[in-house]
Parts: structure tokens; sequence; C-alpha cells
């Protein structure tokens, strides 16, 4: 576990970049960091390796204060992810994986060795190895970037904004991938973003820091979207909080109907259309097993006829849902009476439904 | 003279080895040696001093300032200041010509260290470098490309440079230029012009393929 204990940064010309921040970072999950430009959230992190020494309070790492142990030693025990990859250019593919296994002694073989598993876990072909990082694209270098960090197997990763320098595509793919090591890894993962909606879909905690270095609110993804703190969170969270905050409740339990007639499918059962006039309409899938609640919504806004076709695996039809199912459940997760904009009607505003609040698990492992 | 040929052949034959100091093929060696031994030392007190500029930036404007001045007096000069303290001696041309090779080779390692990108340095200070090996096998490393490109110059410069320490006698092939002069024979002038050339191209030539050698992981770059 980390620590933040009244850490403040302030430097010489009287800026305070991090300003009285206590938070508790836990074991095995990710932590995301997340807010605008001077918000102190780069400087935060690197305070964790010390490429930053705070100005009072401390960091403690599993109990001991980082300034206790000599920089190179603890940031050869802590990953780091940089914006640009920060590939060493110089090297090839798999001597840059290998870079802390070198630092730390090992074998050439061994770390060669080691650096080839990690290119796989990654998802990178290994005849990549031998090249140089000029030669690959923007998103494998930072592919590359992650196999580095995890070469000497840290528990503690750090990540300032990893993917903010890809196009979107290949950014959700990367993030799809690291949710995808992350279940097998269950790393100590700081991750730094000024994107509040892969501050969402990533993180087990959502740290919002505000201009000036200072903690706005620290909460679940789920939590954050019902209950925004203050107006600035509410702010920075963005519209549509009600609709997106769907994507941390399974569709799991949405109530499934036998397909009815005039859903037509083919003959390994995967559906064609709604049966319309002479034609085929058009259609939305959700897969209850995989897909949120958000999901099953939006399948059921495809259908001309309000209903959603929920598939297995291989996109057979298992049932239908109609509104009125999807909204059973809407029901069920609606946010918290007692919430900080309680009683408010406007879209902002608060949430009058009765409901159990969204548990802590939900907000566990993001559906995709 | 208008019956004279440009080029005389049998007497560039007999002039390349008579064994004499003044043969060309002793002008040339005379040449490579005063031509690539400043680019050398200039080379092994430019890294230090380069490093120590990058390392304290106040250092780097009076370092360069004093560079440019230095580059900007004429060689001649140098010669001359030189010519009192080691003679008619091949150091009265090398010495001055380290100092030109240094204003060139200076600002090529201070830029090099500056075009690490910071995220590369960044990355390096993160995975636990120390400073020391962090500058061998990453900073330095990554400049190369930047401070070969200044030796190319550096090298090139100092070539032709060497021939103006004819004046004083010891100009390597520039010899051949003060004898072709004095005695209105163009033939010297011609192998003078010629040799320089070749030898520049070449050492030229040499640091390209150096450069390709030493750095596979820029060529690529470079072209696209």
């Amino acid at each position: 576990m980390i620590t933040f204990e009244d850490v403040t940064k302030r430097y010489r010309d009287g800026t305070v970049a991090v300003d009285d921040l206590s938070l508790e970072v836990p074991t095995g999950a990710i932590t995301v960091f997340v807010g605008p430009s001077g918000c102190g959230k780069t400087t935060s992190l690197r305070m964790i390796n010390r490429m930053i020494d705070a100005t009072s309070g401390r960091i403690t790492l599993n109990g001991q204060d980082v300034r206790e142990i000599d920089p190179p030693t603890l940031r050869r025990g802590i990953g780091y992810v940089i914006q640009q990859a920060g590939l060493f250019p110089h090297r090839k593919i798999v001597d840059n994986v290998a870079t802390v296994p070198y630092l730390l002694g090992w074998s050439k073989k061994k770390a060669r060795a080691r650096a080839m598993e990690l290119l796989e876990l990654v998802g990178l072909d290994p005849s990549l190895a031998h090249r140089y990082p000029f030669q690959l694209s923007g998103g494998q270098q930072q592919r590359v970037g992650v196999a580095r960090a995890l070469a000497a197997d840290p528990p503690v990763l750090l990540m300032d904004e990893p993917f903010s320098a890809v196009d979107p595509i290949v950014r959700a793919s990367l993030q799809d991938e690291l949710l995808r090591l992350q279940s097998e890894l269950r790393k100590t993962i700081v991750f730094v973003t000024h994107d509040i909606d892969e501050a969402v879909k990533l993180g087990d905690t959502v740290a919002v820091l505000r201009v000036g270095g200072r903690l706005a609110q620290m909460a679940g993804p789920a939590t954050l979207l019902t209950e925004p703190a203050d107006d600035f969170v509410r702010e920075f969270l963005g519209r549509d909080r009600g609709i997106r905050r769907l994507s941390f409740i399974s569709a799991k339990e949405v109530r499934l109907s036998p397909p009815p007639a005039d859903l037509v499918t083919d003959e390994d059962g995967r559906p064609l259309g709604w049966r319309s006039g002479g034609g085929l309409a058009a259609y939305g899938v959700f897969n209850p097993e995989a897909d949120s609640l958000r999901v099953a919504l939006d399948a059921a806004l495809l259908s001309p006829n309000g209903v959603a076709v929920a598939v297995d695996e291989e996109g057979r039809v298992r049932g239908v849902a109609g509104r009125d199912a999807i909204d059973e459940l809407l029901a069920e997760y609606a946010p918290p009476v007692a919430g900080p904009a309680a009683g408010a009607q406007s879209s902002r505003g608060g949430p009058p439904t009765v409901g159990p609040p969204p548990g802590a698990g939900s907000s566990q492992g993001a559906p995709t | 003279m208008s019956d004279e040929p440009l080029i005389r052949w049998d007497w560039i034959a007999r002039n390349w080895a008579n064994g004499g100091p003044t043969a060309i093929s002793a002008l040339l060696e005379n040449h490579i040696v005063m031509a690539f031994l400043p680019v050398l030392l200039g080379l092994v007190v430019a890294l230090p001093l380069g490093l120590a500029c990058a390392r304290w930036r106040w250092l780097y404007q009076p370092t360069a300032a004093l560079m440019n001045v230095t580059y900007s007096l004429p060689s001649l000069v140098l010669f001359s200041i030189f010519l009192s303290v080691t003679g008619l001696t091949r150091s009265t041309v090398v010495i001055p010509l380290t100092f030109f090779a240094l204003a060139i080779l200076i600002p090529a390692v201070v830029d090099g260290l500056a075009s690490v990108p910071d995220s590369v340095r960044q990355s390096a200070v993160a995975m636990g470098f120390r400073p020391a090996r962090r500058l061998l096998r990453v900073e330095l490393p990554v400049a190369v490309p930047v401070v070969l490109a200044g030796l190319r110059i550096a090298t090139v410069s100092s070539i032709s440079l060497v021939s103006v320490g004819a004046l004083i006698g010891q100009g390597g092939l520039g010899n051949l230029f003060i004898d072709g002069w004095q005695r209105q024979f163009y033939t010297p002038i011609v192998v003078g012009i010629v040799l320089i050339v070749l030898l520049a191209v070449l050492a030229d030539g040499l640091l390209v393929l150096a450069q390709r050698l030493l750095t596979p992981w820029s060529r690529a770059r470079r072209t696209a």
C-alpha cells in the first residue's frame, strides 16, 4: 500500500504543486489521479518514486518512508510508464524491455528471456524484439513501455498519461489491454490522466485533484458519477453521468423473456432482424454475461420495438429484454437518496428514486 | 609559359616519392597527421567540456563566445602567435587547428546532449539509472548522431585549413601551392587541390560510414 500523509510540494518560486495531500493507494488495484493541468497529479506520481521530493509530509510504501530509500534502488522496484513511451532509441526492443533486469545485474541471457516473455504478455509479436523503437507504431511503442515497466516484476506500477499520445482507437485497445493484464497481475497501479473517461474506465478508485494540488474527491467511479462531491467535480465529470454510470452495473440480472416469433434468426440461432412489413428491421444485442446495463439499454434503443436481444458468446439468441425489464433493474440500482444534490430534478440533479447504492464490488473491473 | 600543359605527369611521377621531405607522398602524410590530430585532440577535450557545459548551463555561453572569437581569428594570426612559442614545428599548426575543432565540437556535444528527448532522459531516471551510467549508456549514445555531424564539419574544415600552415613551412599539401605560385608552375597546385579534395571526400565518407555502423537505430529516421 502507498500512503500520502499531509504531502505538500512547494517550489522555490512559491508555486504550490501539491497541497496537503493525504490519501491511500490500495494494494493490487488501479488508482487514478485525474484533474486539469496544474492540479499536481504528475507531481504527486513522481513523488512516489522520488523523481520529485516532497517539501513536507511523507509518502510511505508498505509502511516505509520512501525518503529512507536510495532513489535508484527505490525506482528499480517500481515500474514506470511515461507519456511518449520514452523508449531508448539506440536500443533494440528486447533490450529496452530488459533495462531494469540489466540494472539489477541479471545475466544478458536471463534478462532477454524475461523480455521475450513480457513482449508476449503485452501482445507484441516476438519478431519485433530485434527492431529499434523508431520502427514501431506509437501504440506498439507504448506496449513496449508497459512491458519494460513490468520487466523486473515490480509490485507497484506508476503510469504517467501513458496513452494520451495515441489515437482514440489505439488508446481504447491499450486501455482494454491494461485491464486484461491487471486482472492477471494484480499490481498496485497509480495512473495519471487528464481524461475523466479514461479515469472512470480504468480506475478502481479515482482521485480527482483540483488546480493548486488539492484533493477534491476520491471514490470508486460509479460513486463518483452519482455523487460528485462538489461543483468542480461535477463540471469535471461532464455530461451524461447518469448514463455513464450504467457501465458499472452488470446486465447479468436483466430479466429475459423467450424470443418472440417476429425475431428472425439464422439456422445457428443468430439474430438477423425483426420482421417488419416485407423486410427486416434493425436490432441491438447485448451479452448479459459480459456486458453492462448501459449496453443493454443501448441495444433496446437500437430496436424499433424497444426490445434488446440477449445473446451468448457465440452470438446466439438467449432471449430478449424489453424496456420494462431494463427499467426494473434501473430502479433497483437507482442512486441513493442522500446525495449532495438530492432533490434536484434537473438532468444534472440529484436522484430521487429509492434504492440500494451500488456496492463497492460494482466498481471493480469495469465491463467493456 | 603558354605552351606549358596544365599538368605535367612526368613531374608528378618524379616527385611522388623522391625520398625527400618535399615528396608529394611525404606532404600527404604530413597533411593527414596535421589535419586529423587536431580533430582527435579536439574531440578528447570537447567531450568533457561539452558535458560540463550541458551540466552547468551558465558555463556554455562564455565558452561558446570564447570559441566563436577564436574561430573568427584568421588562422594565419593564430599560427603567428604560436610561432613564437612552438617555432617552425607541426605543433604551431596543430594547436590552433585544435582550437578551431573545439569551436565546432563543443557546441556539437552540447547540442547532442540537448537532442536527447526529455522523455528518454526521464524514463532513464525512472528506471533507476544512476547519473554516470545514464550518461554513458543512454545520453551519450543518443547524442552520437549530432556529435558525428559536428565531427564531419570539423574534419573537413581541418583538412582544408592545414594548407595555410604552408606559410610557415608546415602546410602539408599546402606547400605545393607555395611551390607552384613561386615558380608559376601549375602542376603542384592542381595536385595539391585534387589531393586535398579527395582527402576531404574520403574522410567525410568514412565518417558517414561510421555513423551508419554506430547508429543503425537512427538511419531510417534520417532518410524518412
